[in-house]
Order: C-alpha cells, then structure tokens, then sequence
C-alpha cells in the first residue's frame, strides 16, 4: 500500500511530506527530487528505484507522489492522487472539480482558488489533517467532500483558535456514521425551502479529420452535472433516450418530448456509461433503470461514451499550399454546422506554423480576430460568438526558411449550449420523497471540443 | 571586563541552549500561558518540520500540550509524536496516558483518532499499552472507530506479529468481515489481505463461501477504495465450482459501470479471474461486456491511461478479440504525453487485423512524418509488425514503407531498413524494393540498420546486380564495424560466395581471415565455422547456408506465458504496469528465515523467467556448447572455455550456420529450435550427412547433447522445447 505522500512545488521543494509507514528515509523526498523533477528525461508517471516506487501527477504548479514498497495497485494509486486534488479545489475554492481531466480549472494555478503552491502553504496544518483522515496506514480511506467538511474544516484565519465546538455542531454519530455508512455522500436532516435540480449535459466531442477531409474518428465523451438542492432523503429516477434504457421495461415513456432537435428525437446508442457511486449499479444492471439517492450539492451523476451519428457542430476546410520551399500559403474554411438560432462561443482555431517562420501576413479575415503567436508557433483565430449557418474564411502567408515541417493537425476550440453531439436527451427525471414536495429541475445542454484535430 | 571572562562567557553561551533562535521562539510559544500562542508554536513546529528542519528538540515541550479538548490541536500534537517517536521513544511513553484516556473519551471522532495514532508510533514498548485500547475499541459501538481499529491490527502486526497473533487480535478481525457496516467490512478485507500477503503461512485470511457473502453484501455498499479491496480479494478466490462462479461475476459486473476508473479495472480483473471456468457461451459474453469499460478507461487521466493501456496489452495477449473493433479510440491524440503514444501504438498493432488495416496503416503514415523521434521509430516498426502479422496487407505495408523513403530522412530510412529486413525475409516478393534499399548505404549510421541491410544484401545476392559490389564496401572497413554488423557480414559474404561464386571469391578469403583474427569470439568463431564448413564440402555447406528458414509468424513481442498467467491475475498493479514480476522489483519480506528463503525461491523463479524472456533463450538449457575441447586446428585464442554468460551468443551462432540470420525476436523459444531442427530435416535424407559431420570435426561434434538433457530438466523450460530437443536427440 502507499508508505508516503509527498507534495513538491514545481522548483521541488517539499510543501507535505507524510508518511505512513516504516522503512523509508526522509531523504526519499531528495531522490524523487533528483530523479523526477529535475530530469526532463522522464516521461513515465511510474518510476522504481531499487525496491521503492514512486507515482505522480502533476497538476497546477505541484507535483503529487505517492511511496511505495510493494506492488501496489498503480490505478487505484493515480486515482487516489486525483481525488486529493479534487478534494483540494473544493476545499480551497468551494467547489469540485468537474471532471477528472481538470479543464474546468485550468486558472487554478496560481490563482486565489484551487489546489496549488499558496494555498497548501497557508493551510498545511488542514492538509495534514486531511491526509490523516483519507488515508490510514497507506489505506484509502473515505474521501467523499461532503462528509470531510462535516468535520474537517477549512481555518477561516482571524479566527486560528477553535475548540471542539466547531465539530460538535453536527452531532459526532451523525459524523461518523456518515463517514462510514452505506450512503456515506448524504447526511439526513436537510431542509430546503425551494427543492431544485439542475442538469448540466457536457459533451466533449473529438474529432480527427484527415488531410483528404475524411473523418477517422468522431467520439462523445460525456458527463452529466448534477446540482442538487433537495430535502429529506430523495429518491431520483432518471432516464435518457438511448438504447440500453429504452429497450428494458420504459416503453410507457417513451413518448416523444419536444426534444432540441427534432430530426434526432429518436433514441440513441451509448457504447459505454459509468456512474456515480450513489447509483444503484445492481438496478441498473437488471432493470437498466438509473435510481439513486443523491449528494447533496454538485456531483457527476454519469459519464458516457458515443460513437455512432456523431453530429459535428463545425467543420473546418484547410487548404495550406507550398510554394516552393520557403513559402506557405494558408486558406482556412469555418463552417457553422448547426440551427442559425444558437451560436457558439469562445471559438478558437489554432492554425501552426513551422518554427522557422521568418515573416508572416495575415491578408484576410472574413469575421473574429486573427494573431500570430510567435510563443507557440500558431495563428490563433478567435470569435466571441460564431452563429449557426455562418461560414468564415482566413487568409495568410508565411516564409519560412526550408525545413521538413511535420504538419502539426490545426486545434479548434468552441463551447455551444443547447447542443449535443451525441443527440442525447433526458427524458425525465423523478424525485420522490416522503413529504412528498415538488421540485424544479432545470437541463442545460453544453458541447465543447475535446480534442478537435484536422490535418492537412 | 577582562579579556579571560569574555572568552569564558563565550565559551559557556557556546554550550547552552541558545536564547535566540527559531528553537527557542518555539519552545517559548509552546509553554506560554495562553492557549493560542501555544497552538500558534505547534502549527509553526509543524511547519519547521514539514520543510526538514530539525525540531526534535522541542519534543518535551509539544509533549506537555497533549492533553486538549482542542480536537485540531491534538491532530497536530500527534502528527509531531509520530514524527519522533523513533528518536525519543522512551518520551512516548509519558503520552501513553493520554492515549489510553483518549481510546475511551465519549467522542468516537477522538477514541478513533488515539487507535489510530498509537498504531503510528513504532515504538516496541508502545505494544504493551496498545493491547487494552486496541481490544476495547475492536468492539466499539460506533463503526467508525471500529473500522480505525481494524486497521491498527495490521500496524500491530507489522511491529510485533507474534504478539498479535497471541492476543488473538486475528480471530476479532476475522469477526470484523460480518459486521453490519461496510466500510468497517472494507477495512477489514484490507488488513487481512496484507497480513496474510506478509504472512501466507499463518493463513489468516481464507475467503469461504460464507465469507464469500459477506464480502458480496458489502460490495455495493462501501466506498470506492473498499469496493477495490473486496474486489481483488474476489480475484484472488478461487471458485470451487462453475455456479460459485457465474455467482461472483454476477455481482461483480454491475461494478463495470463505476465512476471510478481504478474500481473498473478492479472489476474487470475479477471476472477475468472467473470467466475461465465458465462454459464457452457465459465467458464469450462476459468478455463482451468487458470490451466497453476497457475503451472507457482511456478517456481517463493520462496516468491511470497509462496503467489501463499497459494492462489492455496484457488482457489482449490473453484474450485477442475483445477489442476487436475498436481501433480508433487507440488513435493517438498530438497532444498526449509521449508515453501514453508508445503504449497506443503497442495496442494498435495487436488488434489490427485485415479489416482495420487500411485505417491503421493511412494512421501510422502519419506518425511517421512527425517530429518525435522515437514516436516515428516506433511507428515505422508497427508498419513491418502489421506487414508481418497480416499477409494480405503486406503490399500496402510495404509501398508506404517506400514512401517513406523518398522523404529522405535520417532516421526514418535507417528504419525501414531494419524493419524491411523482416519483411524480405518471410515474403519473396518484394525484389523490386531492392534497389531503393541499396541506393541509401551512406545514409546508415546505425550498426543495426547496416547489419539489416548487409543481411539483405546477403540474402538476395543473386537478385542484386551489384551485391558483390556493396558488400565489398563493408569489407573494406570490416574492422571499424561494430559486431553485429561484422557477424552479419561474415554470413552476407558466405552467401553472396555460395550464390555467386565469381563475384564472392576475391572477398570470402579475406573476410575470414579478418573475422577469424577479430579478438571478439563470436566473429572469431563464426568465421572458424564457416571456414571449415567451406573447406570440407561446398555441397553441404551449400544445403546448410542456404537452408529453408522457419517463417516468422510475428514480430511483436508476447509475454511468455508463466508471466502472462501471473500478471493477469495482478491486474493494476504495479507489475502489470511494469510487465515483470513483483518480485524483481519489490523489496524482500522482513521476517528472518522464511522471507530468505522465500525470497531464495523468487529469485530462482525470476532468473527462470528472464531466460524465457530473452529472445535467444540461454543457450545452456537447450545445448551446451563446448568449445573447451576444441578441435586442434583452431588457434589458442578460441580454446578459452565458453562460459554461462557466452553461453547465448554459442547458440546464436548455432542459429546463425544453420540459418544465416539472427532470428528478430522470434516469439517464444520453440521457433529457434525450430531452426535447428529444420535444417536437420533437410539435410537427414542425405545418408553421407551425419557422417561427413562427424569426420571433419566440426563443430557438431562438440555438441554435448546429454548434458544439455539434464540441465534442462533442472529447470523448468516449457514443454514444447523440450519436444523439439528430443527431436533433435533422435536425429543422432
């Protein structure tokens, strides 16, 4: 199991250094140093040294390691790692990370909020705490922020002294047996005065086109925000229009609701989908219904994965003609690919350029902002908003001095709402509680691009 | 003042504690009347300690704050007592009291807390007083200090396990699998699992089918990082028939689903764990179901990617089809980390079959062309994997090869050299490659291109007009060569002399003369081979140079199957990410005796794996070759005994008279043998062979095929070697 925890600040000075079992010196926090930090050679997260292991992430401007001197199990390892910073955002920034791919806080660096270099250093005494309650002799233990917080919580600094009164404001039973119980993610007893829900579909479409304009693969990777502002002990019940849950035993639903795109209003194939632990899995697996009893707050309900009919929301048509060695000329083609009422922001086109340019002109623009950006070797064309069915085009010419240029794909960026790629919709979603209270629930439908590629 | 009472007032500061400081700041706060300054001292005690320093001093004085009602402020004081302990451990004992104290306060959050941290203190004296609070609080009403308790049974175990097992700290453990909270299940599952991974012997953690359900209850029900612990153990457990089985998988596949990538894999490794004993229909739809999650997994984080994508390869070998149609999930992504690409193109090669082909192949074009050097390499490596593994793309393989010739790039043409070389060797096909081939000798600067190319030259002498021509060029610098691409140039020329008589004659003389003064042994002796094989019948030399040699099946590396079978049972962990047993990697047991002998054990089963891991297979297992009594026309310098470590290039050797090429990494090690083999069969029918063998002296009849019998039934070489060496055995 995992002997230590180390946290490192990116020049690789220690910030937490806990470990929880024997046979490890303190110097093992210089070898990672040594070793890792200061070697740009290394590429893997996994590194052995003699018969200690040491695994790490990296995320904002600290390193995470996790020690070990047995064969541990290295998923649940990196796992864990990602959980103390999802637990370190909502700690220090007041809510969780969305997704573990950690996009959504990719400001959290050096900022105010998040886990990083600052706040681990104003709050160590609370981080060791954490890391005592987490994990226990190299044992995950529970990590779940809501229950955490009952207990653990964040020093407010013009108040350094707080005695007992703090924690025994829930009742320690209540603590504890929400630490340790079956639904360890709610506590019983909360009363709100307007009962809500709120949905947030995400959809991260990848894309990679080939320079014959042929798509070699289209993908969905999607989630499902869940906020959740209820009383009581809830029950949820909740349904999608793919396949899986359709064909077993939800016919009498499946009357068509005004679904945001009418010619997709049928249902849908998910190749794979992975809940939240509050989901009952065995439910799902015989009945395919998705029943649960929900945290209170934000969470993930689902993740899933699309592949079939993927709709692409832009399509992008490159033409990068060489004229003899030293010059490229660029035409670059945005279309819009959807309903002319929405449009989508924070647009951006990444177009290279090789690292020997000597001289650009950027001719024509046909709409949004273009800038050459010597930094990272690309034209960055940006919109704040593209509407549906429009189409733009992009002008350019660069010298370059002749090299072999690799052809790096050109990136888009975009965020629309109302829109799925994957053409999912939820059917409904029920909440049933013993006093029986009415809720308003609310679904918002987001596609951003995940990794969005078009070669040339 | 006089000057001898200033020295002594210096002298004496020097020995005192200095009044100034960090240290004494600190030891100031720590005893301070005021209840805030005090905890102020122990936060900045913490801190110094955090950053390094030394504040062992202070122990004392953070001694004296133990006893709080401030819960945060206790957390710290212990944090600071685990610290230490090690270096004060007769102080510890004076916190001892409050520990006890503690393990009884009203508040679980505070009896948890002291179990928790007393167990943390590796002190040996500390034992005596864990007893009483570690029974008490096993059989606590409130389950969170249970499930602390629960744990600190293993840290007891780890300080002293003849006392634990005394005390019968193990049976109350044992009891802890049924209670009625799963977390307290979870932990428990936990703390056995490790007590009896140190501790086989004591058995202490034997799942039965009443604890089989237990463990299945608490299953859905604990946290995620219990749902791991209960699901490896499921792994481990062996069902005792088909139902217990298709039982376990039943409850475990609703796990697939769960948000949490390492609880899949977790998953998945259970019911690959019971998916064999099932009948054919139920395992190829359980496999079904696993071919989903696996995809999933590679959305994930980078890091727990890698880990997916290292065991994917490993279930693959296993099971080839479950991903069957999911190639382009596997497409790597410009901006992923280096070392998720290599792991990508690793699987793609294995899954690609004709129907994928064109879409994998337009892919790996394009990797070839980026900046990445080994990224390209590797790339270039999986279009000859794919020309080889699937025959009818091989045309396709091979014009996107030679389009990646006429970029004129370095490093890119060196390897398609090495990776045509495969090719030209298990397709005939392909000779109107070989004049791009051959027009780029300048070009190579690697001795393993220039060796792949020598051996094509060599191969194909009779179909390349001025084969005798180029490898003159080579000769000509013989020596500045590197040995590998002397060894293959010996074999070329011997070749090109036995193909085309007239061109190879002014060359073979001198090439083994050269070789044969080469102070590295195995040129030497190559050369002494051939030369003798040469001088006493060109027939047979003819029948053996030119011998049909074994097709390659494939080029991509398989584990072999002891370490397959081992790691798909370890699935996640550390090895399977390593692909190598735990027990090279992993420090050695503690506990006198057993561990040594233990670790005796692993060694010898390591050593047995490595052998089955190197491509040439340690020659000594198979036939010992003896150059010690070596024929008398060979020089002093060759009569130095072939050793163990010279074993595998002795046998290399062999390979390379029977069938001139260094077998690439031939899978397994029946297909070398198969080498041997073949060219006995070829050659058996001529009645004069064996005996002409014998009376020149060759090297043959140093053969010490007995020898090599019963070494081999000391170690454990698969059985399908063995076959093939009884083969041999009857051939003489």
């Amino acid at each position: 199991m995992i002997s230590a925890l180390l946290v490192y600040n990116q020049k690789g000075e220690v910030l937490i250094s806990r470990l929880y079992r024997d046979g490890l010196r303190r110097t093992i926090a210089d070898v990672f140093r040594i070793q890792v930090i200061s070697n740009p050679d290394v590429q893997s997260p996994v590194l052995t040294l003699g018969s200690t292991s040491f695994l790490h992430i990296k995320h904002a401007n600290i390193y995470l390691v996790a020690v070990t001197r047995s064969n541990v199990d290295a998923g649940l390892v990196f796992e864990f790692l990602y959980k103390i910073v999802s637990l370190g955002q909502s700690y220090f920034s007041g809510h969780s990370l969305l997704s573990s791919n950690g996009e959504n806080f990719s400001n959290g660096s050096t900022g105010k909020h998040g886990f990083n270099e600052d706040n681990i250093k104003n709050n160590f005494a609370l981080v060791y705490e954490l890391f005592d309650e987490i994990i226990d002799f190299g044992f995950p233990q529970n990590t779940e922020t809501d229950t955490l917080q009952m207990y653990i919580a964040k020093d407010v600094p013009t108040n350094p002294v707080k005695s007992l009164t703090r924690t025994l404001s829930i009742s320690t039973s209540v603590i504890t047996s929400q630490a340790t119980g079956a639904i360890s993610w709610r506590q019983p007893g909360i009363k709100h005065r307007k009962n809500e829900i709120f949905l947030d579909v995400f959809e991260d479409v990848n894309l990679l086109v080939s320079a014959s304009g042929a798509v070699l693969r289209a993908d969905v990777n999607g989630h499902i925000q869940m906020k959740a502002v209820l009383s009581g002990m809830p029950e949820c019940k909740f349904g999608l229009n793919d396949t899986l849950s359709l064909n077993s035993g939800n016919m009498k639903d499946n009357v068509s609701r005004g679904s945001h795109d009418a010619t997709r209003s049928g249902s849908i194939t998910l190749e794979d989908c992975q809940f939240h632990q509050c989901v009952r899995l065995g439910e799902f697996e015989s009945t395919k219904t998705i029943s649960f009893v929900p945290p209170e707050g934000e969470f993930e309900l689902m993740r899933y994965r699309a592949v079939e009919n993927i709709s692409l929301p832009f399509k992008v048509i490159p033409q990068i003609i060489q004229h003899g060695k030293t010059k490229l000329e660029y035409s670059i083609v945005l279309k819009a690919n959807f309903d002319s009422k929405l449009g989508a922001t924070n647009v951006e086109i990444k177009i290279p350029t090789p690292k020997t340019l000597t001289k650009y002109n950027i001719n024509y623009a046909s709409g949004g902002k273009a800038k050459y950006e010597p930094g990272s070797n690309h034209i960055i064309w940006k919109f704040n908003r593209v509407a549906g069915g429009s189409e733009y085009q992009l002008r350019a010419e660069v010298d370059m001095s002749p090299e072999i240029w690799t052809k790096p794909p050109i990136q888009l960026q975009f965020s629309l709402t109302m829109f799925t790629s994957s053409g999912i919709v939820v059917r409904y979603l029920k909440v049933f509680e013993k006093t029986n209270y009415n809720t308003v629930k609310w679904v918002r439908y987001v596609v951003r691009a995940g990794s969005y590629e078009i070669r040339y | 003042m006089s000057m001898s009472q200033q020295i002594e007032r210096r002298i004496r500061k020097a020995f005192q504690t200095p009044k100034k400081g960090e240290t004494f700041e600190l030891r100031n706060g720590l005893v301070s009347q005021y209840a805030r300054e005090r905890k102020d001292a122990i936060q900045r005690t913490i801190q110094a300690m955090t950053v390094g320093k030394d504040v062992s001093a202070l122990f004392p004085d953070i001694l004296k704050n133990i006893a709080t009602p401030d819960i945060e402020q206790k957390k710290l004081v212990y944090l600071y007592l685990m610290n230490y302990a090690k270096s004060h451990p007769e102080l510890c004992i004076l916190a001892v009291n409050t520990f006890v104290q503690d393990a009884s306060d009203p508040n679980p959050l505070v009896r948890a807390l002291a179990i928790r941290t007393m167990g943390c203190i590796r002190v040996d004296k500390m034992v005596d007083y864990m007893e009483i609070p570690l029974r008490l609080t096993l059989k606590d009403e409130n389950p969170y200090v249970r499930k602390t308790a629960a744990i600190c049974v293993t840290k007891l175990f780890d300080l002293n396990p003849q006392l634990c097992i005394e005390e019968g700290f193990l049976e109350s453990l044992q009891t802890l699998i049924e209670d009625s909270n799963p977390m307290v299940v979870a932990n428990a599952v936990s703390a056995l699992a490790e007590i009896q991974d140190r501790a086989p012997e004591i058995k202490c953690f034997v799942v039965d089918p009443h604890i089989l359900s237990k463990l299945l209850v608490a299953l859905n029900e604990c946290t995620e990082w219990g749902r791991i612990a209960i699901l490896t153990s499921l792994s481990d457990y062996k069902a005792s028939d088909i139902k217990d089985a298709e039982h376990i998988c039943e409850r475990v596949v609703p796990q697939l689903q769960h948000a949490n990538p390492s609880v899949v894999l977790a998953a998945i490794k259970a019911v690959i764990a019971h998916v064999e004993i099932q009948n054919s229909e139920a395992k190829a739809n359980l496999l079904r179901k696993l071919g989903p999650p696996l995809v999933t997994l590679v959305s994930s984080a980078p890091e727990v990617q890698y880990v997916a994508l290292r065991n994917i390869r490993i279930i693959l070998q296993k099971y080839p089809q479950i991903l069957n149609r999911e190639l382009r999930v596997f497409f790597c992504k410009y901006n992923d980390p280096p070392y998720l690409k290599m792991e990508k193109l690793e699987i793609m090669v294995r899954i690609a079959n004709e129907k994928n082909i064109d879409q994998l192949l337009s892919e790996l074009k394009e990797y070839s062309m980026e900046v990445d050097l080994d990224f390209v390499r590797r790339a270039i490596r999986a279009i000859g994997q794919c020309a080889i593994k699937i025959e009818s793309a091989v045309e396709k393989c091979v014009n996107v090869l030679m389009d990646l010739i006429y970029n004129k790039v370095n490093y890119v043409l060196q390897e398609v050299v090495i990776v045509m070389k495969d090719v030209l060797r298990k397709y005939k096909t392909f000779e109107s490659c070989l004049p791009v081939l051959c027009q780029n000798i300048d070009e190579l600067d690697e001795s393993e291109a220039r060796a792949a190319l020598v051996w094509i030259v060599g191969e194909y002498a009779d179909k390349i007009d001025n084969s005798g021509e180029i490898l003159q060029g080579f000769v000509s610098i013989f020596n500045e060569e590197a040995t590998q691409v002397q060894l293959q140039l010996i074999t070329a020329v011997v070749k090109l002399y036995i193909k085309k008589p007239e061109a190879g004659q002014n060359m073979i003389q001198g090439v083994l003369q050269t070789g044969t003064k080469s102070d590295n042994a195995d040129v030497r002796d190559r050369g002494y081979i051939y030369w003798r094989l040469l001088s006493s019948d060109t027939v047979i030399a003819k029948d053996i140079v030119l011998a049909e040699k074994p097709p390659i099946v494939s080029t991509i590396e398989d584990l072999p199957k002891s370490l397959l079978n081992e790691l798909i049972g370890e699935l996640s962990t550390l090895a399977s990410v390593y692909h190598r047993p735990a027990a090279t990697f992993m420090g050695h047991g503690k506990f006198g005796a057993d561990a040594v002998q233990k670790r005796a054990i692993e060694e010898q089963k390591q050593l047995a794996n490595e052998d089955e891991v190197g491509a040439g297979v340690n020659a000594e297992n198979l036939l010992d070759v003896d150059f010690s009594v070596d024929s008398p026309t060979v020089d002093s310098p060759a009569s130095n005994p072939v050793t163990a470590s010279k074993g595998g290039s002795a046998l290399d050797e062999l390979n390379d008279l029977f069938a001139p090429v260094q077998i690439p990494k031939i899978t397994g090690n029946a297909s070398s043998n198969q080498d041997i083999m073949n060219m006995f069969k070829n050659t058996a029918p001529t009645s004069s062979v064996s005996h002409n063998l014998s009376s020149t002296k060759d090297a043959f009849a140093e053969l010490n095929f007995d020898n090599s019998f019963s070494s081999h039934a000391n170690s454990g070489v698969p059985s399908k070697s063995s076959k093939t060496n009884e083969d041999l055995l009857g051939l003489f």
